[in-house]
């Protein structure tokens, strides 16, 4: 497997401390590759919004090692000091719901991550727009986010997820407000541009819909991860 | 980088603007309370420049004529005009009442002048008719009484006939001055009725000490003394080139036994006496008016942010700074202030003139405005930035 992905190793994660201290992750290992989207699944409660937390470096694992691409990022310690930066240049995110910035407009959505990091407006607009194209909603670029229909705003957050060309991208239940149809062609975008990308994806879901498009899952159950070869359903 | 605050007013420009027209209401009375304010220091001022006066000659121990009652004998002047320095001096009587019109009245000030008298006291200059000329029953008004000219009005028990009319001659609480020749004037202001002048020659006549044998001639000395107005409320003097106000003072207060202010001690006294609560009232008015725009700021744009808790959450998680939301709501406050201001002004200047009272907007007061407006706009935005400082990125995260 490629070196670079995310790989995780023995990751835990305690909330409160004493005796009322809850483990909600208790040595999660997980690697996913370049161009790889693997599925997470697991029931409430089972830690997968903690991981995912952990994962985009929003909170503090407890103990454990997280690498991304050659890089260790945790390492029993934070490894990085700007974890805004790294969230910003090396994480993709995309939610349950699109939550799009509903005052910008679909470009300015998602060329803002660029002109955070300093990029030139143009610039940024440009890469924006080439990937509206290669998601085909180039048509809604001037559009605000309220005028898209939900699967063009899902495409749009995808977009914005890939803007900065991200080692990773943490999806968290991406298809939840969709139909089957709408649901399989977001993911099939996602597996196409994570190859296109090289772009490690992982995708919490409940979704039984597209638990089947995932060649490999990981299941969560107290705190614990397992892994499994899923059936790898083609889109066509 | 974009504007993000900028985008976000364009976006909701609604209600913004809605909201901004609300503030710069608020905003607009708290400019015209401090245009009231400015228009009776105005007025005040040009109460004392329309008097053309350099010395104000009252009652000793008196603050008169404007802000206590004076009684100076109306023979008073003719001594003063003897003094050092002295140029011109006139008898003024004033005297705050309603002057009636038909079926309504008018609150004026009523201003005894000597007809065709010395240049202090009279109304400085005419927009239409002519001054007084006879020694009674002509006035001169002000056109913010509302007067014609010919128009009959009724002081006391006398009728005139509105023969001249200026502008700007005010009091210093802004009522519009009568001028009415002086004679007239003691007498409105001096003289008791027919049925008090009985009642008091009545008196007199029971009393022994005005009316015994051995005094022929007391009773009706007394009566005759009592009938008489040889009061004025001041002597208004003009001085010679080359002298100073004090130098020309001095003496008079010194021989005349009489109360001298200058210029300088009559605006102190108008402003910093009669017109000081006024002015404690009204700052009053404006310490609560900006303490209530401050509020309505900071509810707003508490409840602005609250709002976008989960798109604060999402700026957050994908990598926007903190200083970058905390600019952006210190932006969209600031842009409600401007707006507000801007509204606020224009308002203020359109019902202006409404007022019945003279308010002022100076220009200064309403740069002064502004940076009042910004500053409480920044203030007031600081709970707002706590609260989207506060927001956890995690949020944009499910589960």
């Amino acid at each position: 497997m490629n070196p670079e992905g995310i790989r995780i190793t023995g990751l835990m994660k305690r909330y409160g401390k004493g005796e009322t201290a809850v483990d909600a992750l208790k040595g999660v290992d997980m690697q996913v590759a370049p161009g790889e989207v693997v599925g997470l699944i697991g029931p409430s409660g089972s830690g997968k919004s903690t991981l995912l937390k952990c994962l985009g470096a929003v909170i503090e694992p407890t103990a454990g090692k997280m690498t991304l691409g050659e890089e260790v990022i945790y390492d029993d310690g934070w490894k990085i000091k700007d974890l805004r930066a790294l969230r910003r240049d090396r994480i993709g995110f995309v939610f349950q719901a699109p939550y799009l910035i509903p005052f910008l407009d679909v470009t300015d959505n998602i060329a803002l991550l660029p002109m955070l990091a300093g990029r030139p407006n143009n610039e940024a607009r440009q890469r924006a727009l080439e990937l509206l194209k290669a998601l085909d909603v180039a048509h809604r670029a001037r559009a605000m986010p309220s005028h898209l229909s939900g699967g063009e705003q899902q495409r749009v957050a995808i977009a914005r997820a890939l803007i900065n060309r991200p080692p990773v991208i943490l999806a968290d239940e991406p298809t939840a407000p969709l139909d089957s149809e709408r649901a399989l062609a977001v993911m099939r975008i996602l597996n196409q541009m994570a190859r296109q990308y090289e772009t490690a994806v992982i995708v919490v879901t409940h979704d039984e819909k597209i638990v089947p498009t995932f060649r490999r899952i990981y299941h969560i159950r107290d705190g614990r991860t397992h892994e499994e070869a899923g059936e790898g359903r083609s889109f066509e | 980088m974009i504007s993000l605050a900028g985008r976000d007013i364009l976006h909701a420009w609604g209600k913004f603007v809605f909201t901004g027209v609300g503030l710069g209401l608020l905003i607009g009375v708290t400019l015209t309370m401090a245009g009231v304010y400015r228009g009776m220091v105005d007025d005040a001022k040009a109460l004392l420049d329309n008097s053309g006066a350099d010395l104000w000659v009252v009652q000793k121990d008196t603050l008169g004529p404007y802000a206590e009652s004076s009684s100076v004998y109306d023979d008073a002047y003719r001594g003063i005009l003897g003094m050092p320095g002295v140029e011109r001096a006139a008898n003024v009587t004033y005297l705050t009442m309603q002057v009636r019109r038909e079926d309504t009245d008018v609150r004026a000030m009523v201003v005894g002048v000597v007809p065709g008298g010395p240049e202090p006291g009279q109304p400085g200059y005419l927009v239409a008719g002519r001054r007084i000329t006879r020694g009674h029953y002509e006035a001169v008004a002000d056109i913010a009484t509302g007067f014609k000219l010919g128009e009959k009005i009724q002081i006391r028990r006398n009728v005139f006939t509105v023969v001249g009319l200026t502008k700007r001659m005010v009091s210093s609480s802004g009522d519009p001055m009568v001028f009415i020749p002086l004679k007239d004037a003691q007498e409105a202001q001096f003289l008791k009725d027919n049925d008090a002048i009985i009642q008091q020659r009545r008196r007199s006549a029971v009393n022994p000490a005005f009316n015994s044998p051995g005094s022929p001639g007391l009773l009706e000395a007394l009566n005759a003394s009592q009938s008489a107005n040889p009061y004025v409320n001041a002597v208004l003097v003009q001085i010679k080139p080359g002298y100073s106000p004090d130098d020309v003072a001095e003496p008079i207060r010194r021989w005349k036994r009489l109360q001298v202010y200058t210029r300088a001690q009559m605006e102190k006294i108008l402003v910093g006496k009669l017109i000081a609560t006024s002015a404690r009232q009204i700052g009053m008015f404006l310490v609560i008016l900006a303490v209530v725009s401050a509020a309505i700021v900071a509810f707003i744009m508490y409840t602005l942010t609250i709002g976008k808790v989960r798109e604060i959450a999402v700026l957050k998680l994908i990598g926007t700074r903190n200083r970058t939301i905390a600019f952006m709501i210190l932006q969209q406050a600031v842009g409600l202030g401007v707006i507000g201001f801007v509204v606020g002004k224009i308002s203020a200047t359109f019902w202006a003139p409404i007022f019945p009272k003279y308010v002022l907007l100076e220009p200064g007061d309403a740069a002064r405005g502004f940076a009042a407006v910004v500053v409480i706009c920044v203030l007031a935005s600081v709970l707002a930035i706590r609260a989207a400082l506060k927001v956890d990125p995690a949020e944009a995260i499910g589960g």
